[in-house]
């Protein structure tokens, strides 16, 4: 029991500092009108690749043409525009690299279910061994 | 002079490994006493002259001999003396010398205290690391040597070091890493060792066990580091972002913790040995892989490192050679290695071996991805990216049965176990952690992400059934608290990660002198922004005042700087870390009107990350060393 | 004889392995370039003021009708200066029509550039905020296009313009276009 104390004590302390958005002084660089726009925005920068980065995302760019990207994307969802709408206007101009979370086409078909079924399979080796090793 | 010493030491230290790869081998088969005779000679010999070429490139460094190509290249006058030092393997050519001299040091270390074992095996070991330094010195002398001098218009001032290397975190990140990759190398000998005599008794495992210990407490060390560096350097506070650079050294990673386990299994059963021996070439394998990943160019990365193709295609065939041949052997003799044992299905063997297929079963997941767009890219089918999403959407499923597991094993019995007893014993903890992990993130955090609650719950069904390992435990030895201080790291790891995903709050402002942002209860006034002159760097300093329910708490300093020399502009962050949060303040670019672009971060639980690495370590070490002063009878 | 698979089996998969990324490093690829999307497809709808002269544009319409090169280019781009000479040169002796793109630049400079090293443009677009270039696809400066006379873009070239790329490459292709 007395760990579980301990993990309650913890876990409150967390909750205590939890936080919500408190009124604002400032001015955001991208306002949102609700929270659902908002989310929308920075998971789509986190799938997206800076083209003329190594190896970051939108978000954490600070390249000139991540800026505008970043820009561009903020008043398409603005908009209202969908995505899947604004995922089409970069794939039509920048190709699929500029997605880090590949689609599941041809070519990725082993990308996305190769490590599924190497799982499957080395289930069933071991299951195989274990079975023929029993006592 | 300085440098052609160093130069000569090298090709020294060359014909030490060479004359310890033949003369060893030769003895092995032809002659014993030659081999014994020769072994620790060579080995000393090799490491002098390894270590005298290290010290003078270094020593190079220290004096700003600017003579040299490579000091020019990564150092300059105003650069901080103890970045100096680091600079040494700052870039290709003194990184791989750190590299050969740190598997000499492995390789004296293991001539010296390997007094206990079988000569034979001895001799093979020393001649196989003795074959490693050979390719890897020949690579340094042929492709890329540190020690090219800049003659006859020597520059007066360097170029100095990359601005995001000059960082306390990098000071010890490669030698940690570096530690770990060459580590494996130990276990790797032993291996080809094991498949040339056709022979791997317990005395065996049982001795290279720690030293496999102490090489994966260094990686995790090493990747700790590197993350840690990430997170405070490259300016936007993630720690993990799946590069192909930090895949490179997560890779052998997985792979030599399902080593460590298996080798566990190994000793206690005396069986199991071919699986442990492919275990080991791999890992090693994979360090060499990720000494390629990084130096060849091959992968796009977050880690801009010199790279050219002639040092590509070197590694790849010396890989081909040392990989090769050892996989060909495996092939050939591992089943020499074979020995029945029976065990069922619910016993920690199984347990055990569970625990290696699925981590070998990740790993080939994670190289999958990583070279992905490599295959797409060399069969002509266009450029495509794989990045973080697709990592996360692929690692955290199959970690999840990982992790479970971990749960189970510490409480099941060698051999056999009976189900209903197992879970008679577990059951109460399984239920706590499921009702905590729900209750906590669907109730009070009114979360609807599956993912925090799965995190929750797996951590602490995994602190709940180890603790309850301890309980049950009668023979408490050094190792097995070792396991349990790593197995507890791993539930910490586990908590940081999920709390500072899901609840990380971040604000993207525009911000002028005496404005104020909030997060929370926490709020950030930007008081003001100064000019910046540092030793080999100017910019801009903006300074907060940071406040929690009006309370001040603290002052932070976060930094624009740019590096006169490199030419390069750096974000430096400021981050005020607590145990239970960080707050972490980037100054992004200056926009019109005196204001700034600035992000604030509130990040909780993310030092827990760390934390539980270090336990993780800490976990090895005690596990190595409880090993170690296990006499074997 | 099936157990002896087993073991062959780590070799097989790292030879495979060994093999992609041995024919990948034989392959002159620079990791750095990305292909662009927009080949043999028709150029984005578009039009921009020009600048020197804020009342016309460049628009879509500029480039139908004839095989014409857009080549991207700003004042604070080093590289740009090569790919300008080479412009001159081609705008005095070949019979083309180049239109530029001023990337995210301040007008001052870039009309002041114009007037101290020549003008090879027909028309110069003044794109401060980028985003006409993020519809051509561009990801960095300079960046130069060959449009056909159908208004289809049938080459990209990243990087600086050098002589061998124009004899090589641009020149075959232009005279194919026209004929």
């Amino acid at each position: 029991m007395k760990i579980k104390n301990i993990l309650l004590l913890i876990t409150s302390i967390f909750l205590m500092t939890q936080v919500y958005y408190a009124a604002a002084v400032t001015t955001d660089i991208y306002p949102f009108k609700n929270t659902q726009q908002e989310e929308r925005f920075s998971v789509l920068l986190q799938n997206l690749r800076c083209l003329v980065c190594q190896n970051q995302n939108l978000a954490d760019s600070n390249a000139p043409l991540a800026e505008d990207l970043r820009q561009q994307i903020y008043e398409m969802v603005i908009k209202g525009d969908s995505d899947d709408e604004i995922i089409k206007y970069l794939l039509k101009r920048y190709g699929k690299f500029i997605l880090f979370k590949p689609d599941l086409d041809p070519n990725t078909y082993l990308l996305w279910i190769g490590p599924f079924i190497l799982f499957l399979m080395a289930g069933i080796a071991f299951g195989r061994f274990v079975y023929r090793r029993r006592m | 002079m300085v440098p052609e010493l160093g130069h000569f030491a090298l090709i020294l230290a060359l014909v030490f490994s060479l004359l310890q790869a033949s003369l060893l081998f030769y003895g092995v088969f032809k002659n014993q006493k030659l081999a014994e005779a020769y072994l620790l000679p060579l080995t000393y010999g090799q490491f002098c002259f390894v270590f005298l070429s290290y010290a003078l490139l270094a020593y190079s460094f220290i004096v700003n001999d600017f003579s040299i190509l490579y000091v020019a290249q990564n150092s300059s006058t105003q650069l901080p003396w103890i970045y100096r030092l680091t600079a040494v393997w700052g870039s290709h050519e003194g990184s791989l010398l750190l590299w050969v001299f740190i598997l000499s040091i492995w390789t004296l270390g293991i001539a010296q205290f390997s007094k206990p074992l079988d000569k034979k095996t001895m001799a093979i070991v020393i001649a196989v690391l003795g074959i490693i330094a050979t390719g890897f010195i020949l690579f340094i002398l042929m492709t890329s040597n540190p020690f090219l001098r800049l003659l006859p218009q020597v520059p007066l001032e360097g170029r100095d070091l990359n601005p995001l290397l000059q960082d306390l975190g990098f000071l010890i990140h490669p030698p940690m890493l570096y530690m770990g990759y060459v580590g494996f190398s130990v276990a790797f000998s032993f291996s080809i060792a094991a498949l040339i005599v056709g022979r791997l008794d317990a005395q065996f495992i049982h001795w290279v066990r720690p030293w496999t210990l102490f090489a994966w407490c260094f990686l995790t060390l090493g990747i700790a580091l590197g993350s840690w560096w990430a997170y405070r350097e490259l300016g936007w506070g993630g720690w993990w972002f799946w590069d192909p650079v930090e895949n490179a050294s997560l890779l052998p990673w997985l792979v030599g913790t399902a080593l460590i386990h298996a080798l566990a299994n190994a000793e206690k059963r005396d069986a199991f040995k071919s699986w442990t021996v492919l275990l080991a070439i791999l890992a090693f394998s994979l360090s060499l892989l990720g000494t390629f990943l990084v130096r060849s160019g091959v992968l796009t990365s977050v880690h801009a490192f010199a790279n050219d193709a002639k040092r590509g295609i070197y590694i790849l065939l010396f890989l081909f050679v040392v990989i090769g041949s050892s996989l060909s052997l495996y092939a050939w003799r591992s089943s020499s290695l074979r020995k029945e044992v029976f065990f069922s299905p619910f016993s920690r063997e199984s347990l055990l071996l569970a625990n290696n297929v699925i981590l070998v079963v990740i790993m080939s997941a994670v190289l999958l991805g990583t070279l992905y767009p490599l295959f797409i890219e060399t069969l002509g089918l266009g450029k495509i990216s794989v990045g973080s999403p697709y990592f996360n959407a692929i690692f955290i499923p199959l970690m999840v049965p990982l992790l479970f597991l971990m749960g189970l094993g510490p409480n099941c019995q060698w051999q056999q176990m009976s189900f209903s007893l197992l879970f008679k014993r577990l059951r109460m903890s399984l239920l706590l952690s499921l009702l905590i992990g729900i209750s906590l993130t669907y109730g009070w955090m009114r979360s609807s992400d599956l993912l925090t609650c799965v995190g929750i719950t797996l951590a602490l069904w995994i602190t709940l059934s180890t603790l309850q390992s301890v309980y049950r435990q009668t023979q408490r030895t050094q190792s097995f608290y070792g396991m349990v201080i790593a197995h507890i790291g791993v539930a910490v790891c586990i908590l940081g990660i999920t709390f500072s995903t899901t609840y990380q709050q971040e604000r993207h402002v525009r911000l002028s002198p005496g404005d104020l942002v909030s997060i929370g209860q926490y709020s950030f006034q930007l008081e003001k922004i100064e000019k910046l002159v540092g030793s080999n760097y100017g910019g801009f300093s903006a300074k907060f005042l940071v406040k929690k329910n009006n309370h001040r708490i603290a002052e932070m300093d976060a930094q624009k700087r740019n590096y006169h020399i490199a030419g390069m502009m750096m974000t430096d962050a400021a981050i005020q870390a607590g145990f239970f949060r960080d707050l972490y303040v980037s100054l992004g670019e200056p926009l019109d009107k005196g204001a700034w672009s600035v992000r604030v971060y509130y990040k909780p639980f993310i030092r827990w990350i760390w934390l539980g690495a270090l336990l993780m370590m800490l976990g090895g070490i005690l596990a190595a060393w409880g090993i170690h002063s296990r006499r074997r009878v | 004889m099936k157990s002896r698979f087993i073991y062959l089996m780590p070799l097989l998969i790292f030879i495979g392995l060994f093999i992609v990324v041995f024919i990948r490093l034989q392959m002159p690829i620079d990791p750095h370039e990305i292909p662009t999307a927009l080949l043999n497809q028709p150029i984005p709808q578009f039009e921009i003021t020009l600048l020197n002269n804020e009342k016309q544009s460049l628009s879509t319409k500029d480039f139908m009708g004839h095989v014409s090169i857009l080549n991207v280019w700003a004042t604070w781009c080093v590289t740009c200066r090569e790919d300008h000479e080479l412009l001159m040169k081609l705008a005095k002796s070949e019979p083309l029509i180049i239109y530029g793109l001023n990337y995210k630049d301040s007008k001052q400079e870039s009309l002041a550039w114009l007037a101290r090293l020549g003008n090879p443009y027909r028309k110069v677009g003044f794109d401060q905020q980028g985003r006409v270039a993020i519809d051509w696809g561009v990801y960095g400066t300079p960046e130069t296009f060959i449009i056909d006379k159908t208004g289809l873009i049938r080459y990209r070239h990243t990087g600086p313009l050098t002589e061998s790329v124009w004899k090589k490459e641009i020149k075959p292709l232009i005279v194919e276009l026209q004929a």
